[in-house]
């Protein structure tokens, strides 16, 4: 059975093509094909994952080889997959938050003409994801890989129309291909190195293969992980790409593409393992993005960037634990889990919201539609609960867990990881402040109203996992689960107990929630932004996103158009203008050897006389010598 | 025999062409005998395909005849798996780029029979000299290219086409002036050492001093380097290929300037291994010069045509770094590149040329908002694009990792710097895609109207290869590796280079047996 | 015999004056003619002097030549002529019009 897994890329596969090749004539149901395509790849995992349940440990990793992808010479790649523990709980993770997306979705999109196109993206998006999280070689994961940003740009950018869309879809585009360089040299050096870049023979090697090695293949897939993770410092184009539709930043841009990079490392932990260095710098780019996301969410009034710069900082927390070795890796994949449910549920919530607030994402447009929307209210609640960390919810444990392991590793680690959990439980309550408390600061025109059945009842099964999710970690479940594929941590003991550390850490994430409450709770809040010169220079600072634009665009895009155009200029110029200079001055030589050769038949024949004169008199003078 | 036949096809065609009497209307009777005899010689080049045994590296479907004897010329005419890959490149494409190419507004419409008959004649020369297996006629081959290209710049092109054509004649020119001084040179030592004889087996087997072979390697070098556009002699090809109309730029970026690719591996480096050894390191460098500055200067440019020129010198850099770098590996991915890349160019000068009649302008600056229009155009151009820029899942990303793979091998920086090319590849295809796709409909571009079903009919085979052969190279491959495993171990015992070994190899598991975990 | 190749010299001397000084294109063709003339003449003196019949020979070339030349260089005047007005050979110094 595990030999039909390809079938799970297949299905959606075949139905993306179909819903583009069809045509117009399929505008009424598309939607339907590319539903029923997405929940038939999750039923099959389904099939396979409890297989999977029902096998010894051992048995539990199942490869297939479909076909021979490149043989030449010495490179040999296999189209192999592998449904293991960890990627049967990604194939599950991503067509069911998948399937629940796109029912969603039938009604998000219910008024756009292009409604079928967006499902087929959809399905390719959700055949691209599942072959980068089965695939058994490096470079097949590579396909998976671009696959997905390829779906991402034409997600983003779905609305062409508006420019600001297109940019942000190239911009997407562009800065993962900056991770790519990393991803493409690494898979070289395993060639170069293994001569193999299969996923289970590189990992097996990477020990023997001497730090300098594994450190340099650890920073490149770290590199690629960035990119496609918007990790600190190619983090800049998650914020942009807030511009496609909604649920295509719940799916892509919270609950799975994105973390594709901690899924990444996560499957390399042989590679991460040799090298302490790479790990180190895995730990390090988490650290840094978990505070840099946070600091963001609390100063945007985008709803959906606060909610983007939320998930900067949530897979900022995976990293730092994908970087604390295989201590960390099954809670970093268990926090994976729970904030795709949490966070889709929260993306989603939000497009409800926007759904029934004519677009508007300004939240200080907002205020008060606890009553207007009551289902979107309280599953966005239950996500709400779920990402501060609230007792009992699925983002308490994943997240708890997290940084009792940054506490053993190391003290400065679990302080950074601690306050980031403080500042989170600050903005998520102030954008529930904002947009469900307070008073109303709708427009005129607004009308909110609850969102249809086919968009709430998603939001009811996601809102149930984020209160459930936690359950994968009794009797430490996913950890047992999750041993056999990325090994057995060791555990540090901690200076004081794990439950006076949890509580510690409630007890943060509760003051967090109360300076939010007592900030945006208690006080009437403006209907306009205010502007930058009132606000502090930390609120400023999060506005532009840590300026993380400008520092791209000093460093990388305005030398790079300079050089372009002095290029230009040069090949024109240079290079061109010695070649055409050459072709010049060789027709000016011309012009200057024309002059004698009036036409005058006369003065031809003159100067042939002359000229036989002078032949005969140089005959005679060589005879006569 | 059939190779003789399958270059003759197309040449007889397009004699019939040139006799026909001229029509009135639309040539539908020229262009119709045009595809036609396209279409056979696809159906004899399959023929030939079939005849063709992929496991043997050498040369087949041969056939040899004293031409001159006087100097030791043959006619003689072999392929092995590069020279049959090429070939069938150039019989897929010269259909397509026919049946594109009845929409093409020449500047004289009674010339359209001359038009179709040097497209076809550009065909059969570039078959010869894909299958001569005899120095004097591929010199003769490749030289006679030019004339029909010529013509079809010079008279059918944009306005500046006389200024293009020349300079694509004179640069060429040069190129063969000094690869003739080879051919010569061939011929003097070929000639003390026996019986003159400018068969390739033959010269294979003659002893070159150092310095003459270095010499012999640089003229054809020079010749092949000017023709796949190198660093810094590709200044022709951006004036040339923003004159010429698409289906000339296909044929001559696509199809005649992958001799000079072909020509490198098997004359340069199959006759000369020790002088390209000797020579690589500069080569390597201005190769992955090629593949930066193509790119940059890709992203500078406003004309459409230009723009993809520049795409090509910086994917022909990939392709001669594959070569030179020495491995099984790079070289195989370097030939199959060349197949991929003539598929994805074709792709995106025919529909950017479609694009182009349409608007009645090649500025990037002039479109704005097509998607909205012309979605297929649209969703063609961007899967041309995308293949351009090597997104796994289309033909050309194995070809450009294979080389790259390859590179890696042999040399780092030159394999990291060459991977750069993948950002700008990414920042040119998608600059263009966006100013012309995306956005507010622009004014003036409501003329563009979408692809009709004759342009889907001629794009939709290029667009299938694309797709089906990012996933199934393997066939191929198969083909390739036997001929470039030929060709490196002849590098091997000459040269003194063969593949680098894995530092720390790997027993690489059948995944069938692989438990996880690690 | 010297005064035949005396005769010879002044011919060619007058013919080629002639082609050098004189404008109009049938003077130019008639000197160029005397200049034909006066070798035919020293062909026919020398072969006379030696005996043998090769000079005969080359001077019977010379007259088919030249009049092949007279055919083809008059008709070339006269198609001068007939555009131009004139026989001037310096109004046609270059080759288009």
């Amino acid at each position: 059975m595990f030999d039909l897994q390809w079938l799970l890329i297949a299905i959606p596969l075949a139905s993306g093509a179909l819903l583009l090749i069809w045509g117009k004539e399929a505008d009424r149901f598309g939607h339907l094909i590319g539903t029923a395509a997405s929940a038939a790849s999750f039923l099959f995992g389904v099939v396979l994952f409890a297989a999977l349940l029902g096998k010894d440990a051992e048995a539990r990793s199942q490869s297939t080889s479909l076909f021979t992808w490149i043989d030449t010479g010495t490179f040999h790649v296999e189209m192999g997959f592998t449904f293991d523990q960890l990627s049967g709980l990604f194939v599950l993770l991503i067509t069911g938050v998948g399937t629940l997306i796109h029912v969603y979705s039938i009604g998000y999109m219910e008024h756009d003409p292009r409604r079928r196109r967006f499902f087929a993206y959809l399905n390719i998006f959700v055949a691209a994801m599942v072959t980068l999280v089965l695939a058994s070689d490096y470079l097949v994961l590579f396909l998976g890989w671009e696959g997905v940003g390829l779906a991402s740009y034409l997600l983003i950018g779905f609305w062409q129309h508006k420019p600001s869309a297109a940019a942000a879809a190239k911009k997407a585009f562009v800065v993962n291909r900056v991770g790519d360089i990393g991803m493409a040299l690494a898979i070289m050096l395993m060639f170069a190195q293994f001569g193999t870049s299969a996923i289970h023979a590189v990992n097996a090697a990477a020990p023997g293969a001497g730090d300098g090695v594994a450190t340099a293949l650890g920073l490149l897939l770290l590199l690629g992980a960035c990119g496609k993770s918007a990790q600190v410092p190619l983090q800049s184009w998650l914020l942009d790409a807030m511009e496609g539709p909604t649920p295509v930043s719940a799916l892509i841009h919270a609950a799975t593409m994105v973390t594709a990079g901690v899924y990444l490392v996560v499957r390399s932990g042989g590679v991460f393992d040799s090298s302490e260095a790479a790990r180190t710098a895995v730990m390090i780019v988490g650290l840094v993005t978990l505070l840099a996301g946070a600091w963001i969410g609390c100063a945007k009034d985008d709803i959906k960037k606060a909610l983007a710069g939320s998930t900067m900082s949530q897979i900022g927390y995976m990293m730092l634990a994908a970087g604390l070795g295989p201590a960390g890796y099954p809670f970093a994949i268990f926090h994976l889990i729970t904030h795709g449910f949490f966070k889709a549920n929260m993306f989603l919530g939000a497009g409800s919201v926007m759904h029934g607030m004519n677009d508007d994402v300004d939240m200080r447009h907002y205020g008060a539609l606890r009553k207007a929307m009551p289902i979107t209210f309280a599953t966005f609640a239950l996500g709400y609960l779920a990402i501060i960390g609230f007792p009992g919810f699925s983002g308490f444990w994943s997240k708890d867990k997290i940084i009792e392991t940054a506490f053993g590793e190391n003290l400065w680690v679990g302080l950074g990881a601690l306050l980031g959990a403080g500042v989170t439980a600050f903005y998520m309550t102030r954008l529930m402040m904002m947009t469900f408390f307070g008073d109303k600061r709708w427009k005129d025109d607004v009308h909110p109203h609850e969102s249809p059945k086919v968009m709430t009842y998603p939001l009811i099964a996601l809102g149930a996992l984020s209160l459930l999710g936690g359950l994968l970690l009794v009797g430490d479940w996913i950890v047992e689960w999750l041993e056999p594929v990325v090994g057995e941590g060791e555990h540090h003991e901690l200076a004081i107990p794990a439950i006076a550390l949890t509580g510690i850490i409630t007890l943060v994430a509760a003051s967090g929630v109360a300076l939010g409450y007592f900030t945006y709770g208690t006080k009437p809040i403006a209907a306009e932004t205010p502007a930058d010169s009132s606000v502090s220079v930390f609120t400023r600072a999060g506005r532009h996103e840590l300026y993380g634009n400008q520092i791209n665009d000093a460093v990388v895009v305005r030398p790079t158009t300079h050089l372009t155009r002095f290029l230009v200029w040069l090949d024109g110029k240079g290079i061109d203008g010695f070649v055409t200079g050459l072709a010049d001055r060789l027709g000016e030589t011309s012009q200057f050897l024309r002059k004698p050769q009036t036409g005058f038949v006369r003065s031809y024949a003159l100067t042939m006389f002359g000229g036989v004169a002078i032949l005969v008199l140089c005959l005679l003078a060589v005879t006569l010598a | 025999m059939i190779l003789t036949i399958l270059a003759a096809t197309p040449i007889a065609g397009a004699l019939i062409l040139a006799l026909l009497p001229r029509e009135t209307g639309s040539h539908l009777r020229a262009k119709t005998v045009a595809l036609g005899v396209s279409l056979i010689t696809l159906a004899l080049s399959l023929v030939a395909l079939a005849k063709f045994d992929p496991e043997s590296g050498g040369y087949q479907l041969t056939s040899t005849h004293e031409w001159i004897s006087a100097f030791g010329a043959h006619y003689a005419v072999g392929v092995n798996g590069i020279g049959i890959t090429l070939v069938l490149l150039t019989t897929v494409l010269t259909p397509i780029v026919l049946l594109a190419a009845f929409g093409d507004r020449l500047p004289d419409p009674r010339s359209t029979n001359a038009y179709f008959a040097w497209m076809l004649a550009v065909e059969g020369l570039a078959i010869g000299a894909f299958s001569a297996t005899d120095a004097f006629l591929f010199y003769v081959l490749f030289e006679a290219t030019l004339i029909p290209l010529y013509f079809l710049i010079g008279t059918f092109g944009g306005p500046n086409r006389s200024y293009a054509a020349v300079k694509f004649l004179i640069y060429n020119l040069v190129g063969g002036l000094l690869m003739l001084a080879a051919i010569v040179g061939l011929y003097v030592v070929s000639s003390r050492q026996g019986e003159a004889s400018y068969l390739l087996s033959d010269l294979q087997d003659l002893d070159y001093s150092q310095t003459t072979e270095r010499l012999l390697f640089l003229g054809f070098m020079a010749a092949f380097a000017i023709k796949a556009p190198l660093f810094p002699l590709h200044t022709w090809l951006p004036d040339a290929a923003g004159q010429a109309t698409p289906g000339t730029s296909v044929l001559m970026v696509s199809v005649v300037d992958k001799i000079g690719t072909f020509g490198m591996i098997i004359w340069c480096v199959g006759l000369f291994p020790e002088a390209a050894d000797w020579a690589s390191p500069v080569i390597i460098v201005l190769a992955v010069i090629s593949i930066v500055y193509g790119a940059l200067l890709a992203i500078g440019q406003d004309d459409i045509r230009r723009l993809i020129a520049f795409t090509s010198v910086s994917h022909f850099g990939f392709i001669i770094l594959g070569i030179f770098a020495f491995t099984t590996t790079s070289m195989a991915g370097a030939t199959l590149y060349m197949f991929n890349h003539g598929l994805s160019t074709a792709a995106l000068f025919l529909v950017t040329g479609i694009m182009i009649a349409r608007r009645g302008s090649a500025r990037i600056s002039d479109f704005g908002g097509v998607q909205k229009i012309a979605p297929i155009l649209s969703g063609v151009l961007l899967i041309a694009g995308l293949s351009s820029l090597s997104l796994p899942g289309l033909a050309p990303f194995v070809s450009e990792f294979l080389v790259l793979a390859g590179t890696f091998t042999r040399s780092i920086p030159a394999a990291a710097v060459a991977t750069l090319g993948i950002v700008l590849a990414a920042l040119y295809i998608l600059i263009m895609y966006q100013r012309t796709m995306t956005g507010p409909l622009k004014e003036g571009t409501e003329g563009v109207t979408d692809l009709e079903p004759r342009e889907i009919a001629a794009l939709t085979p290029a667009i299938v290869l694309i797709i089906g052969l990012g996933f199934f190279p393997q066939p191929m491959l198969n083909a390739i590796s036997p001929a470039i495993d030929t060709v490196m171990s002849h590098v091997g015992s000459n040269g003194g280079k063969s593949d680098p070994a894995p530092k720390s190899p790997t027993i690489v598991d059948a995944p069938a047996e692989e438990e996880g975990g690690h | 015999m010297n005064e035949y190749i005396t005769l010879s010299l002044i011919l060619f001397t007058i013919g080629a004056v002639g082609v050098l000084v004189r404008r109009n294109a049938i003077v130019v063709f008639m000197c160029i003619e005397l200049m034909l003339n006066a070798t035919n003449l020293a062909f026919v003196s020398f072969s006379r002097q030696h005996g043998n019949l090769d000079g005969q020979v080359a001077a019977f070339f010379v007259m088919v030549v030249a009049a092949a030349e007279v055919v083809v260089g008059l008709s070339i005047i006269v198609s001068i002529y007939r555009t131009r007005r004139s026989t001037s050979v310096d109004d046609a110094s270059l080759l288009k019009s």
